[in-house]
């Protein structure tokens, strides 16, 4: 069934356009239909054809299916081009949608629903309503459709229109197809709305669950995914939908199965039979296992999807852990995968079998898998501390191959092994030893001299060994001089001895005078100090006990598991990372209006405008492993500083305030009033402490403001808080200043923080991760979000010309746009009064149509500036924002402030 | 949850738009095809690229086939599986509408393309994919008629996959039986995994709307019913049934009763996890002679019972990257180095069960290695075979039923046939 088209695509010659436009005005039939498909080819290889309009829409009254459908098809491609001109295609539409032909009259609205011109639209609504009553189901699902599209581009007319209920209706209709995309549209519509429109009662719940049995494929997927956000009323209701959703596992459709699995997951979480929870994991295995054996981008959205799955009940893959197992053809994203899944899977039964598959990668050819291979060997050792011993062997076989890149690997994790089993497997340094002179990689560098420092006192040579690398000292990459510093005061005060003393000289030397690494001259100035002043009290800094690290491989925070499995089967569930971090709703361009000229000057293209291309979404999903949300819950086995240095608040308190005095006196500011703090950590987790607290700023420092309240019936004291890596480094300047804390006492104490101490790696994350321990309970652990209001300078006021300037040498894709419809202004002066005072410095204002343009500048630490442009009608709701800043993946956490500022 | 795609992109090799439907006006063909071709620029080697990529704001979901990427690109959170799924679907309905899907056919085609973009996907949401029903009102120039007066009925029916008004002067049904043996044995010959894959491939030539009920040797069914199953009856583990199978009647009572697409398709697959008996086992003893040369000594032992017999059996032994001057002798069947596989070929047409065969071969090696070598690729023996008449799992068609209301007679014809799927040894 070979065609011939490609001949249209031939005609390039010179005066074509005049050519196309007789051919077009020809009054054979023929010789018009040729012309208008050598019109779509031209248009097909980006030529530009709108000049021909008006010729090609005179040849849409025909009766020729192809032929009309290929002027539609033009029409909907060139119309925002020439919406004066594309009002005169109405007319036919408006027939067409009328025409005997069931066919013609559903491609009519389709097609219709496509052309973003308003003044097409306001002629769409006639047809729609008839097309919504058709008689045709093939009409009546095109059109259903058509209505979500109508809502895209103006919502308000599809509410006053009515079409919300017409399409609620369509619920009930007798035909599967034309239920299943009203769902799909209602689900989209109820997306971008807040109001409830498309809720799900009993009543469609049990009609939707009747139309599943006889949909297509897809329409079964629409259904699904909508009725999982569906919540049963109590464990039997639960147990019913399960019921009649379970079918939809044996399912060809490796989505439907998905989707199903989805609701499943879903129901399970109110069904209290442990009885029924695992029959159904039971009969979720197989069909998951399934999925393995499906096209390889199947397979990759499936393992995303199951290491989510596991995460939330392991016992439904326990015993498939080799169906894990990399096959010889995987692709190399799909092997990837599928090691994370097998450190999961991997437990004190099948470790034998799992060492025996790592080592085997190990020897593959890709060296990010061999990596992967190895690290994996590591985790497997953290994880189950019965098998560590036979990790650890396999781990030195690796090391005997003597390939570069797999022995400093392994070096790294075994580093990670002697923090999770301290005082255990010391006598497997000698081999590492060995292999010392082949480091070149930073992180096995950096880790292979914590070794020896951290075990100075039982390798006879350590001294030599360090010495070794000290010659390099000032070339090393910050991580490892980092390192070498540490290890080279452990070592002293290991071994007070003259070798090392004259070492100790050197290195300090080095990394104060010699760099201009901050972070290096300021750790080694506070050994210096402490070296001088109490030898002994530096013994007890720097030799402390380290905690013990653990297990990272569930690593992903319970609310956040959450909401990925009920995103499963969606982007979300691949990339481990909730919807709006990547959701990026664009307008897309209208025709504008007028002059829009300030203060982007681009050009009003047909596609978009870049500005409106822009990302406005958050951090690129890594769609890798490396997870940012999984970081660490833990002070996790930090390669960067596992010296205990910089993480000990105490030690860095004394230290400033040896230097100075910025800390603040607790109780100075330690009164209870104030306004209320979010609480972090409720009484009920904290065996009775309940923990509020936010960051601040006040006089150009930032705090972080907290409130203790003790519910328990015991005293609590010794309090300690501790901050996770995070984006912006943040760290606490100085210890918490927290009396003991009776029964019922409360306490509320500002601690003074630090920017830029230890920084998380990645995209930036609003992510703060504190842990705040006390003397008589647990560690706590709790998560807060960081607004970037706070980190807003007081020197971030620009000229008007430099604001100009900047905005126009910003390239447009550093402009990035977001929308709040929910938020209102509705008086200007409070709103600048307010963003003023977070040094928010107002520029300029204009007036845009009925709308008001501020513009405004702020700026954060390290000099990255934000240029801003909001737009709004006072007293009505809806914000645009627009931000133009040289580090763009910053504008999801400036977004975020912004919402907060005017919401308040 | 809700999400659709923002257009459909079909590109040539090099990462450059072909023919592009946009959906929903938010994602421009400069921008992905700027994203694309930096992607596959990047990477050379899309195959090793996530399939699923984010780049500025939109998620880009691609596949390959031949000389064509299909991609997805959208900016909402949809459904990941669904798409990735629907444009593996759409390479089946632009296969069946151009029998190659390739740059080619797609430039040849570019009005029904269009078309059928239009058609399988309305603002980004997935429609319709039944290439043989679409066939019915989207032709190619050859077989273009007058206007189609409507759309068939089953583009929106319950039963979406058949027309009416089908007939045949025979009415006939062909049952494959297809069962896919996967294996992996570690290179301490245990077997690590072995799974049995099976499918039941229909074609179907029969008139009108037939009525069809299948049945099998299925230990459920069978209890249920309270028949002796002496032995014969089997456990299937996870069976995945074409979109015609009633799966609501099959959870409630295992009975598999459809109606059927016209022509071919899979009726239904399912998957067996019991370990088997390899069936045909591989041995291979490599011996490296002071860095000149290499011997290799491989083994091959068919382990099923002597009626049957393997077929086409091919086995690809690796070598080193850095052989030459092969020297081959077989005791049955021929061998051919080849070098672009780094792989010793062993062809073998029959090979009868219980039966063993030897191969011997002798490389020379270069004398020089590179120090920095890393080390090489270790490649798993492979093996290819198919024993027709013959199953695994033991499956068997106990009956298929097929009632009309014409009240015609069809005839059902079954085979039987075994082949390796996934088939590695890591024994050298």
């Amino acid at each position: 069934m070979s065609g011939h088209d490609s001949k249209y695509f031939s005609t390039t010659k010179k005066g074509e356009i005049p050519e196309l436009k007789e051919e077009l005005n020809s009054q054979y039939k023929d010789k018009r239909k040729d012309a208008v498909k050598k019109v779509i080819a031209a248009m097909t290889v980006g030529k530009d054809v709108s000049s021909l309009f008006t010729d090609v829409v005179n040849c849409m009254q025909t009766e020729n299916l192809e032929l009309k459908k290929l002027v539609y098809l033009y029409l909907i491609n060139y119309a925002k081009s020439q919406p004066d001109l594309a009002i005169l295609a109405v007319n036919t539409f408006v027939k067409d949608s009328q025409d005997p032909n069931p066919l013609i009259r559903a491609l009519a609205v389709r097609t219709m629903g496509c052309i973003r011109v308003d003044k097409i639209t306001e002629y769409l609504c006639d047809p729609l309503q008839r097309c919504l009553k058709d008689d045709d189901p093939y009409v009546r699902k095109t059109a259903a459709i058509c209505v979500a599209k109508l809502y895209d581009i103006n919502a308000e007319l599809v509410e006053d229109r009515g079409f919300l209920e017409s399409l609620k209706d369509l619920i009930s209709d007798n035909n599967p197809m034309v239920v299943a995309n009203a769902v799909a549209a209602l689900a989209e519509i109820q997306e971008n709305s807040t109001r409830p429109i498309f809720e799900i009662t009993s009543h469609t719940l049990s009609k939707l669950l009747t139309a599943l049995n006889e949909c297509t494929e897809w329409g079964q997927v629409f259904i699904l995914d909508a009725l999982s956000r569906y919540k049963a009323a109590d464990a039997r209701e639960a147990e019913n939908i399960v019921e009649r959703v379970t079918p939809r596992l044996q399912h060809a459709n490796c989505a439907v199965v998905l989707s199903a699995v989805k609701m499943i997951l879903q129901q399970m979480e109110l069904i209290t039979s442990t009885d029924v929870v695992r029959n159904l994991c039971k009969k979720m295995a197989p069909p998951l296992v399934t999925l393995l054996s499906a096209e390889p981008e199947i397979q990759y959205v499936a393992l995303r999807n199951i290491n989510l799955i596991v995460q939330r009940r392991p016992t439904i893959l326990a015993h498939e852990i080799k169906v894990f197992f990399c096959k010889y053809n995987d692709p190399i994203y799909v092997k990837m995968e599928k090691l994370e899944i097998m450190i999961k899977l991997a437990s004190d039964r099948n470790i034998d079998q799992v060492l025996l598959e790592f080592k085997e990668y190990a020897t593959e050819v890709d060296v990010d898998f061999v990596r992967k291979a190895v690290r994996a060997i590591g985790r497997c050792a953290i994880k189950l501390e019965r098998a560590a011993e036979r990790c650890i062997s396999v781990l030195l076989e690796l090391i005997k191959i003597k390939v570069n890149y797999v022995v400093q690997e392994a070096i790294i994790v075994i580093k990670d092994i002697f923090r999770r089993y301290p005082n255990t497997y010391e006598s497997i340094i000698a081999t590492l030893c060995e292999s010392l002179d082949t480091l070149d990689e930073p992180e096995a560098k950096a880790s292979m001299i914590w070794i020896i420092g951290e075990y100075a006192e039982r390798i006879d040579n350590a001294d030599e060994l360090l010495e070794s690398f000290l010659e390099s000292f000032p070339e090393e990459p910050p991580q490892v001089q980092l390192q070498l510093l540490t290890a080279t005061v452990k070592l002293f005060l290991k071994k007070p001895t003259e070798g090392p003393q004259q070492m100790i000289q050197v290195v300090l030397n080095n990394a104060t005078v010699e760099t201009d690494n901050p972070d290096l001259r300021d750790r080694a100035y506070i050994y210096w100090r402490l070296l001088s002043t109490d030898p002994e009290a530096a013994k007890d800094v720097v030799l402390a006990e380290k905690p013990v690290i653990s297990d990272d491989s569930n690593q992903l925070d319970p609310s956040l598991l959450d909401e990925l499995l009920a995103n499963i089967a969606t982007l979300s569930s691949v990339y481990h990372k909730p919807p709006d971090t990547f959701v990026t709703r664009v307008k897309p361009a209208t025709q504008r209006t007028e002059d829009d000229e300030y203060p982007d000057g681009n050009e009003t293209g047909y596609a978009e405008s870049p500005a409106n291309a822009a990302d406005g979404g958050a951090s690129p999903p890594t769609s890798s492993s490396s997870v940012p949300y999984g970081a660490a819950r833990q002070p996790a086995p930090a390669p960067a500083a596992p010296a205990p240095v910089a993480p000990v608040p105490d030690l860095l308190g004394d230290l400033i305030g040896l230097d100075n005095n910025a800390i603040v006196p607790a109780d100075q500011h330690a009164t209870s009033s104030g306004p209320p703090l979010p609480i972090l950590l409720p009484a009920s987790t904290g065996q009775g402490l309940q923990i509020s607290a936010q960051l601040a700023r006040q006089d150009g420092q930032i705090f972080y403001s907290l409130q203790f309240e003790n519910n328990s019936q015991i005293t609590l004291d010794g309090f300690m808080i501790q901050f996770n890596k995070n984006s912006f480094g943040l760290a606490a300047a100085g210890s918490l200043q927290v009396p003991p804390l009776a029964p019922g006492a409360s306490r509320r104490t500002l601690l003074p923080m630090v920017l830029f101490q230890n920084m998380s790696a990645g995209p930036p994350s609003s992510l703060l991760q504190v842990a705040v321990k006390n003397n008589q309970q647990p560690v706590w652990y709790f998560n807060d979000k960081i607004l970037l209001h706070v980190f807003f300078t007081d020197d971030g006021r620009m000229e008007r010309t430099s604001f100009l300037e900047t905005w126009r040498s910003l390239p447009d894709s550093n402009e990035v746009l977001k929308e709040f419809p929910g938020i209102m202004v509705s008086s200007a002066e409070a709103t600048l009064d307010r963003l003023a005072a977070t040094n928010m410095f107002f520029i300029a204002k204009r007036k845009h149509a009925n709308q008001d343009v501020f513009y405004f500048s702020a700026k954060i630490p390290r000099g990255i500036p934000f240029l801003i442009e909001l737009t709004t009608v006072i007293g009505n709701p809806g914000v645009k924002c627009a931000i133009k800043t040289p580090n763009p993946e910053m504008a999801p956490l400036f977004f975020e402030a912004i919402e907060t500022l005017l919401k308040a | 949850m809700a999400g659709a795609a923002s257009a459909l992109f079909l590109l040539d090799i090099k990462g450059r738009v072909l023919v592009w439907r946009d959906y929903r006006g938010d994602v421009s063909a400069t921008q992905a095809e700027r994203f694309f071709t930096k992607l596959i620029e990047k990477e050379g080697d899309p195959q090793s690229q996530d399939p699923v990529v984010y780049d500025n704001g939109v998620t880009y979901m691609f596949i390959q086939h031949s000389n064509v990427y299909l991609m997805t690109a959208t900016r909402q959170n949809c459904n990941a599986a669904s798409l990735l799924f629907f444009l593996h679907r759409v390479v089946d309905v632009f296969k069946h509408y151009f029998e190659e899907l390739e740059e080619e056919s797609l430039r040849d085609n570019f009005v029904v393309v269009y078309e059928l973009l239009d058609e399988i996907m309305d603002f980004g949401y997935p429609q319709y994919t039944e290439a043989k029903i679409l066939s019915e009102f989207i032709k190619t120039d050859a077989y273009r008629m007058e206007v189609t007066q409507r759309p068939p009925m089953a583009v929106t029916n319950a039963v979406s996959w058949r027309s009416e008004g089908i007939n045949y002067k025979k009415n006939e049904v062909f049952l494959d039986v297809v069962e896919s043996v996967n294996i992996l044995v570690n290179s301490n010959g245990q077997i690590i995994r072995s799974d049995v894959v099976g499918a039941l491939k229909m074609r179907t030539y029969l008139s009108g709307m037939p009525e069809c009920k299948l049945g099998l040797n299925d230990r459920v069914l069978l209890e249920a019913q309270g028949r002796a199953t002496k032995g014969k009856a089997i456990d299937l583990e996870d069976i995945k049934f074409h979109q015609c199978v009633r799966l609501a009647r099959f959870e409630n009572d295992r009975t598999i009763s459809f109606i059927p697409p016209d022509g071919s398709f899979d009726l239904m697959t399912y998957r067996l996890s019991t370990q088997v008996k390899p069936l045909i086992w591989v041995e291979a003893q490599v011996e490296k002679h002071s860095r000149s040369r290499v011997e290799i000594m491989v083994k091959a032992r068919s382990q099923f019972k002597e009626r049957s017999t393997a077929t086409n059996v091919e086995i690809a032994v690796p070598v080193p990257a850095d052989a030459s001057s092969p020297n081959v002798r077989t005791s049955m069947g021929s061998a051919a180095y080849a070098p672009e596989s780094d792989a010793l070929m062993w062809k073998i047409r029959s090979f009868p069960g219980g039966k063993e065969y030897m191969l011997r071969a002798e490389f020379t090696l270069p004398s020089i290695t590179d120090e920095e070598a890393t080390p090489e690729r270790k490649a798993p023996i492979r093996v290819k075979f198919e024993i027709p008449y013959f199953t695994v799992s033991g499956i068997q068609v106990r009956y298929l039923k097929i009632i009309e209301k014409s009240g015609y007679q069809a005839l059902p014809w079954v085979r039987y046939i075994t082949m390796a799927g996934e088939y590695e040894l890591r024994l050298i």
